[in-house]
């Protein structure tokens, strides 16, 4: 599945979607593909600063942990909390059902980033 | 850098939609469909596995048996005609160069071994032979292997095969022909704790087999291809030693709790040394260890006791069977008794886990 246009990527293979103030934030098909089938997915705490280029957050599949970076500082106002009982969501619909936190980030500037174009580009 | 090899199921792979990965520079299947579905699959019906890659030398000369006792821990000479043995190979100070599996037929003797360890193990080989007439040929090239694992294995292989799978005792083999031509063996080994068979035939007949097999059982789909990931998960549960985690020339058979493969009786490259290991204790031993939480622990991750290290992980996964996480890892021998308390250093968050007797998995009788 090809990265959608709506969403801006990172090299480390999370997308970030703009919408206003606020940034979602999850990782790619590509990404997905890579670790396998994920077993858990460690997220910060509602309220938690995070600065850009830092990681966020850990990300276990049946074969390896890997850490999660936001691209963005920022505020996180949630995670995704069906992550927890249901892990899978990130394989079933990386792009929907498995995002993994929204992040208060107003006038952040995403154009650094890899566009939809570039990143499926690289990682067909 | 050498070119990547491929097995002659290497078009059967791609041909399902296999994720291939570099495995030992062979071109494998990481999985088809997902590594839990796939662990699934073996530990309810059946799966086959792509095991081409691993190495098959044969040995021939009057002198092949007493070379191999010499290279192998184990006691070959109580194997009997039509039967295997696992066994290690170890260097002079006791430490593993390999875990293979050593089969007796009548006019030959033929080894199986990890595709890692292929090249070091022929050079090995070389300088072990002072002028013994044997002759080492490596049929890894010519011929093919699969194992068919799960608990419907035997009912599969029953469909398709000329004699029954019940013929066959565990830890044996036989060889077979199909329809007077095409001779195959089969042995009744494997590698995730299931019933099952490991069969090797010649390259020729590789492609035909793998569909012969996927086809026998007809509507029923007992049997569908796994890869290299959910061999790993099955092999974990099954308290298997893998070469690079558990075992390896830094480490001996004993404290990895192989001793039974072990004969300190029998005279053989590394027995010496093993026999002091014995005779002083063992310092560290090969425990499994159930871990707290959902974060698996992760080879090389210290294992802690009251703050203190005592040992490192050398496998962990969540267990697809049992839904937790479980690990494989060398500790302080004082701290190997079930039932002990200790944690692992998950990057940076100490997680307790419990010393549990191996397997974690059984199959149920």
């Amino acid at each position: 599945m090809p990265a959608p246009a709506d969403r801006r990527y990172s090299p480390s293979h999370e997308w970030h979607k703009q919408d206003g103030d606020i940034i979602t934030i999850g990782i790619t098909q590509f990404a997905v593909d890579e670790l396998t089938d994920v077993t858990y997915v460690d997220l910060p705490a509602k309220g938690k600063q995070l600065s850009a280029g830092k990681s966020f957050g850990e990300i276990e599949s049946v074969k390896a942990t890997s850490e999660l970076y936001s691209a963005i500082a920022g505020e996180v106002i949630e995670a995704n909390a069906a992550l927890k009982d249901d892990p899978s969501l990130v394989n079933q619909d990386p792009y929907g059902k498995g995002w993994m936190i929204k992040v208060k980030a107003p006038g952040a500037d995403l154009s650094s980033l890899l566009s939809a174009e570039q990143y499926n580009a690289k990682h067909s | 850098m050498a070119e990547i090899k491929h097995t002659p199921f290497y078009d059967f792979h791609v041909k399902c939609g296999a994720k291939m990965v570099d495995f030992a520079g062979w071109e494998m299947p990481l999985l088809y469909k997902g590594i839990i579905a796939e662990h699934e699959h073996t530990r309810t019906k059946a799966s086959i596995f792509d095991v081409s890659h691993m190495g098959r030398l044969k040995f021939t000369g009057k002198d092949a048996e007493a070379f191999l006792e010499r290279i192998c821990t184990r006691n070959l000479a109580k194997g009997a005609v039509g039967q295997s043995m696992y066994s290690l190979v170890c260097n002079e100070a006791g430490g593993v160069l390999d875990d293979v599996i050593v089969s007796r037929f009548p006019d030959h003797l033929f080894m199986v071994c990890n595709a890692s360890n292929r090249e070091k193990l022929l050079g090995w080989f070389e300088k072990q032979k002072n002028g013994r007439n044997v002759n080492i040929e490596d049929q890894t090239f010519s011929t093919a292997m699969v194992a068919i694992q799960g608990p419907k294995a035997a009912e599969v292989l029953d469909s398709v095969l000329p004699d029954p799978l019940s013929d066959i005792k565990r830890y044996h083999f036989q060889t077979q022909r199909y329809m007077m031509m095409i001779s195959f063996t089969v042995f009744r080994s494997g590698y995730t704790g299931e019933d099952g068979a490991e069969i090797v035939c010649g390259n020729s007949a590789a492609a035909m087999a793998v569909n012969f097999l996927l086809k026998g059982d007809g509507e029923h789909q007992l049997l569908q291809p796994a890869g290299l990931g959910a061999r790993d998960t099955l092999r974990m549960e099954a308290g298997m030693p893998l070469y690079g985690h558990e075992l390896g020339e830094n480490g001996d058979p004993l404290s990895a709790g192989l001793g039974w493969a072990v004969d300190l009786n029998k005279d053989f490259i590394g027995a010496a040394a093993l026999r002091k290991i014995q005779q002083d204790g063992l310092k560290q031993k090969l425990v499994g260890l159930f871990i707290d939480g959902p974060r698996a622990a992760r080879q090389d991750m210290t294992v802690l006791k009251d703050g203190k290290p005592v040992g490192k992980v050398t496998s962990g996964a969540t267990s697809p069977t049992l839904k937790r996480c479980i690990a494989m890892a060398y500790v302080d021998a004082d701290c190997a008794a079930a039932g002990t308390v200790l944690s692992v250093d998950i990057r940076g968050n100490t997680v307790a886990a419990t010393v549990t007797p191996l397997p974690f998995y059984k199959r149920p009788k």
